[in-house]
């Protein structure tokens, strides 16, 4: 019952529809089934599943909204969640920030959805931690991981006649594999559309690898050195910039990209030239959503061109307000980490060369290869600011070769100041549901050591 | 690991996707009734899973019938910009089937949709019990037979009209306004939780748990040079009803920025925060070096949840969260010495899972363990972990902790963190005393920035207000810091703490943890308390 098809989806929208009594009325429908199998210690720790399916429900008077949801599908229930919107829109106040349901719009159909990835039963994801688990107990280590997959659609029509249906699914897989006296970490990970890329034994070997290399590891000192960012390693700070790109924040003198004295920093260089940053939902290595939160149809989206701020991402309201041709771009999707509540990758893609990542730790003379960062906050949204440390395979590269493991650094730096100091760019790889090259970069700024392993 | 508040939002399903991924929860009417579901009723249903499984060979079964309200009221200046009721009906069942922990749930509360729910749950256990080396040990629990705990609340925030919630926060988005903000964003974050637990070992649990959050964030822009300066409430998420909006003045602490500890007085905390956001503009940028810090229970809670709470969870220090959270440098070695330094001889850290206006009160566990208050650290020694039932026996105990939660009933419990909070000092002691005392210091209010690594060693913290302390008094405002430390080194570092009187909680509703990730609300207490020599760094920068 999970996962309707596109005709199933469309009548039963149509009817909740029929049931509004409300000036504007908007529902979506979204189902599927998650699955998990999370092991540490070489065994299943915990593993489960769960159906779901919702209906959700936007009801406006004039500027005023309410919004309910339900996962019963009777009729009964059907008309009683039309019935609580448009309550909660009575007793809501008029929001002056209040704009219109989109009418039809024409939506791109990435390919986001993978039989294989919804045929996957109990077994095969305990055998998919079978081959990470194995060979790390035939080396006397020690895994920990989690490969949990996705597999719905989600559907929308409203009282001005948009109707969108879209189907995805989702495979992740990532494992901390540590050496027995817990001196050596290595981490791997990848995730996946088709559940049929998934090579949980490979990603598990590289693991294996930099645990049993970083298990002895040497002190330097804290600083700025250049370092060669794996794509796991640079996902998340690079992903904070992009959120950070709001007009609104912007225009109202609160964002990185805010001028003194008012207006924006669009359109300025502020990264080197070799830095281009896009979105696509067609993308095949990351075939993204075909529609926004608000109903606006994702389309492909220049954000940074060779270093240059070419677009931010605009709300409905403030698009209108500012007469923004074509109603600006939407904020560029997040995965939603519960079960059930994946939202499919419309992550950003960054532009990079061809070499490898063993290509570009030649093309290095000193410097600390990263494998992950972890903790990653805020310090300062002025200067987009960000704190946090590596771990799981941080390693000291001189005259192109990997010498030595080296204890983790705390790094404090912006993603802005970062991308301005690139060397080069690797061939870019699917990471955390964006495709992200290896990067070299000079003077990334480690504050302080770190004892963790 | 505390959400930063965007991944809170879009967490929580209330972010701009919000109608597009109601997974989390279905929304309900305004003025809903959420009277609980009569226990008989849920007993009938726990009863086909726990017997469905142990037809099928399941030698442990537990069911949890939930029932999960959330309620977010979020403004700006004068718009409403969303009200969003949530509910979340649904059953999880747990089982141990050959020697094997299996998971599955449903939100079709129906006898056979139960039943087959507790069929899969016995499949996937079986299924994965190949890769099993060790099979999962229970501590033993005497059922408690059927039983009920409510949070001690006076008014249910769910009953208070939604109206008057608005009317509240829109006289705190002006009251920030006409005090020097040039925005406010304030959203009131509400909680429900109606738990049914029954387990094979003759327990029928039935708990209504309830928790609230005011919050705020105010900020001034100098639009001559472009900067902006933000101040949060100081608010804490708490166990409480409506009542803690009472601001009565018993609940407060005065000094050079007031202070709340029982209740909240939003406005005059808004109107403050509105100040001193403008302030910030002018406030010295700090002189990176040592300094003694003087830190607020308002700051001090996420410090102690980083350091002390994460590092002492059980199932970190074991390696069952290796891969996400990490592990933990309190080793079973460090605990099993009974003589591994923490922290200085003054430092006392409790966990306590019934203190009462706390995140994490509850009577029963999500495994059915009445709750209890025990030692992690005592005179500055590592003496103990929070554990489950699952874990007690690889230390050596026999009873759990009563450390098990899960965040829906869609989530598999696991070990999640109790209060842990500092004693307060044994003598009499003020934070203007302690400050008089001290040379070269900075005192530091709320909570800002934070991060700390995978084995909770090296961590970096800001604030939301920072005074500088010259020769025991304070001399004035000071932005940019943040403090770097190493847990053991901090904690030893600490040379003094106040007394009862100015013990307050702090808390974490958006504590985040495991994989899939589940978030807990957790709270952390102490007075205000004074570390020694610890290193300031700057953060500004340029771009």
């Amino acid at each position: 019952m999970a996962t309707l098809n596109e005709s199933e989806a469309k009548a039963l929208l149509q009817k909740v529809l029929s049931y509004s009594k409300a000036d504007e009325c908007q529902v979506t429908l979204s189902g599927g089934r998650a699955g998990n199998l999370r092991f540490a210690r070489n065994a299943v720790s915990t593993s489960g599943a769960a159906d779901t399916l919702s209906i959700g429900v936007l009801s406006s008077f004039g500027k005023k909204s309410g919004t309910t949801s339900l996962n019963e599908f009777d009729d009964a229930s059907l008309e009683k969640v039309v019935r609580r919107s448009e309550e909660l829109a009575r007793v809501a106040p008029e929001n002056p920030e209040h704009v219109k349901l989109l009418g039809p719009q024409t939506y791109l159909a990435p390919r986001a959805y993978f039989d294989s990835t919804a045929g996957i039963t109990p077994d095969f994801r305990a055998a998919a931690a079978a081959a990470s688990i194995n060979p790390c107990k035939a080396k006397g280590l020690t895994a920990a991981g989690f490969q949990q997959d996705y597999s719905g659609f989600t559907s929308v029509a409203n009282s001005a006649g948009l109707f969108g249906y879209q189907k995805s699914s989702s495979a992740d897989f990532s494992v901390t594999i540590r050496t027995a006296d817990g001196k050596g970490s290595g981490y791997g990970v990848c995730d996946f559309n088709d559940v049929s890329k998934m090579d949980t034994g490979s990603v598990s070997e590289l693991a294996i690898q930099k645990a049993l290399r970083s298990h002895e590891t040497k002190a330097i000192e804290p600083g700025k050195y250049t370092v060669i960012l794996e794509p796991a390693a640079s996902v998340d700070l690079i992903g904070h910039m992009i959120s950070a790109m709001d007009a609104r924040q912007t225009d109202e003198g609160r964002s990185f990209l805010s001028k003194p004295g008012g207006g924006s920093r669009l359109g300025e260089k502020l990264m080197d030239e070799q830095v281009t940053i896009t979105s696509d939902p067609l993308n095949a290595e990351i075939p993204g959503d075909a529609w926004a939160g608000d109903g606006r149809p994702r389309k492909p989206v220049d954000w940074i061109k060779n270093g240059v701020v070419t677009n931010l991402a605009y709300e409905r309201f403030w698009a209108e307000k500012n007469g923004i041709a074509g109603g600006g771009a939407p904020r560029m999707g997040s995965r939603a980490p519960s079960v059930g509540a994946f939202e499919g990758a419309s992550g950003f893609i960054m532009a990079g060369g061809g070499a490898s990542l063993d290509e570009l730790v030649k093309s290095v003379k000193r410097g600390v290869l990263v494998t992950r960062m972890w903790y990653i906050r805020p310090v300062d949204p002025q200067t987009l600011l960000f704190t946090g440390l590596t771990r799981d395979g941080t390693f000291y590269v001189e005259n192109g070769e990997i010498k030595y493991a080296i204890k983790n650094f705390r790094f404090n730096e912006s993603p802005v100041i970062m991308l301005n100091n690139v060397e080069a760019l690797g061939r870019p790889q699917r990471a955390n549901g964006c495709l992200v090259p290896p990067m070299v970069l000079r003077d990334f700024t480690f504050s302080s050591l770190s004892d963790a392993v | 690991m505390i959400m930063n508040r965007r991944q809170f939002i879009e967490y929580s399903g209330i972010g701009a996707a919000a109608l597009f991924s109601p997974s989390l929860g279905r929304v309900v009417a305004a003025q809903n009734n959420i009277a609980p579901i009569a226990a008989s009723e849920k007993k009938k249903l726990a009863d086909v899973a726990l017997n469905a499984a142990t037809k099928r060979g399941a030698t442990y079964v537990d069911v949890r019938i939930g029932r999960y309200f959330q309620q977010f009221v979020i403004t700006r200046e004068t718009s409403v910009l969303n009200l969003v009721n949530t509910e979340s009906f649904g059953a999880g069942v747990r089982v141990i089937a050959d020697g094997c922990w299996g998971f599955m749930a449903t939100d079709q509360l129906t006898p056979d949709a139960v039943a087959k729910a507790a069929v899969e749950a016995v499949a996937i256990a079986k299924a994965n019990a190949k890769l099993q080396t060790e099979p999962v040990i229970l501590a033993p629990q005497k059922g408690v037979g059927e039983v009920s705990w409510r949070t001690p609340i006076e008014k249910n925030a769910f009953e208070i009209p939604i109206a008057e919630k608005i009317a509240l926060l829109m006289e705190v988005n002006q009251a920030a306004m006409k005090n020097g903000a040039n925005f406010v964003n304030s959203q009131m974050f509400a909680a429900n939780q109606q738990k049914y637990f029954a387990s094979t070992d003759g327990s029928y649990i039935d708990q209504d748990i309830h928790r609230i959050w005011p919050t705020f964030t105010v900020t001034a822009i100098d639009p001559k040079s472009g900067k902006f300066q933000t101040r949060r409430s100081i608010s804490a998420p708490c166990g409480r009803g409506y009542e803690y909006l009472d601001a009565k003045p018993g609940g407060k602490l005065v000094g050079v920025t007031t202070r709340y500890t029982t209740s909240y007085d939003m406005i005059e905390d808004v109107i403050a925060a509105a100040q001193q956001a403008r302030a910030k503009h002018a406030a010295k940028s700090v002189e990176p070096g040592q300094y003694d810090l003087v830190l607020d229970p308002s700051h001090l809670w996420l410090t102690i949840h980083e350091s002390v709470g994460h590092a002492t969870e059980l199932d970190r220090v074991l390696g069952y969260e290796a891969n996400y959270a990490g592990t933990s440098f309190a080793t079973l070695d460090k605990w099993k010495g009974k003589d591994f330094k923490y922290g200085s001889p003054i430092v006392n850290i409790v966990a306590d899972k019934k203190q009462p206006g706390s995140l994490g009160a509850v009577g029963y566990d999500d495994e059915g363990v009445p709750t209890k208050k025990w030692d992690i650290i005592k005179d500055g020694i590592l003496v103990d972990y929070q554990k489950t039932r699952d874990q007690a026996h690889i230390v050596g105990q026999k009873e759990s902790d009563g450390c098990s939660y899960a965040d829906n009933w869609s989530s598999v419990q696991f070990q999640r963190m109790p209060n842990v909070s500092l004693q307060p000092g044994k003598t009499p002691l003020t934070p203007e005393e302690m400050i008089k005392n001290v040379e070269k210091g900075i005192y530091i209010v709320g909570d800002g920035s934070f991060s700390i690594d995978q084995q909770r060693y090296n961590f970096q913290f800001g604030g939301q207000l920072f005074y500088e302390i010259k020769n025991g008094a304070i001399v004035g405002p000071l932005r940019d810091v943040a403090y770097q430390s190493n847990t053991q080194e901090f904690w030893n570092s600490c040379s003094a703490i106040c007394d009862e009187r100015d013990y307050a909680l702090g808390g974490a509703f958006n504590d985040g943890k495991g994989q899939p990730g589940q978030i807990s609300s957790v709270s952390h207490g102490s007075a205000t308390t004074r570390f020694n020599k610890v290193n300031v760094i700057n953060t500004a920068r340029k771009i």
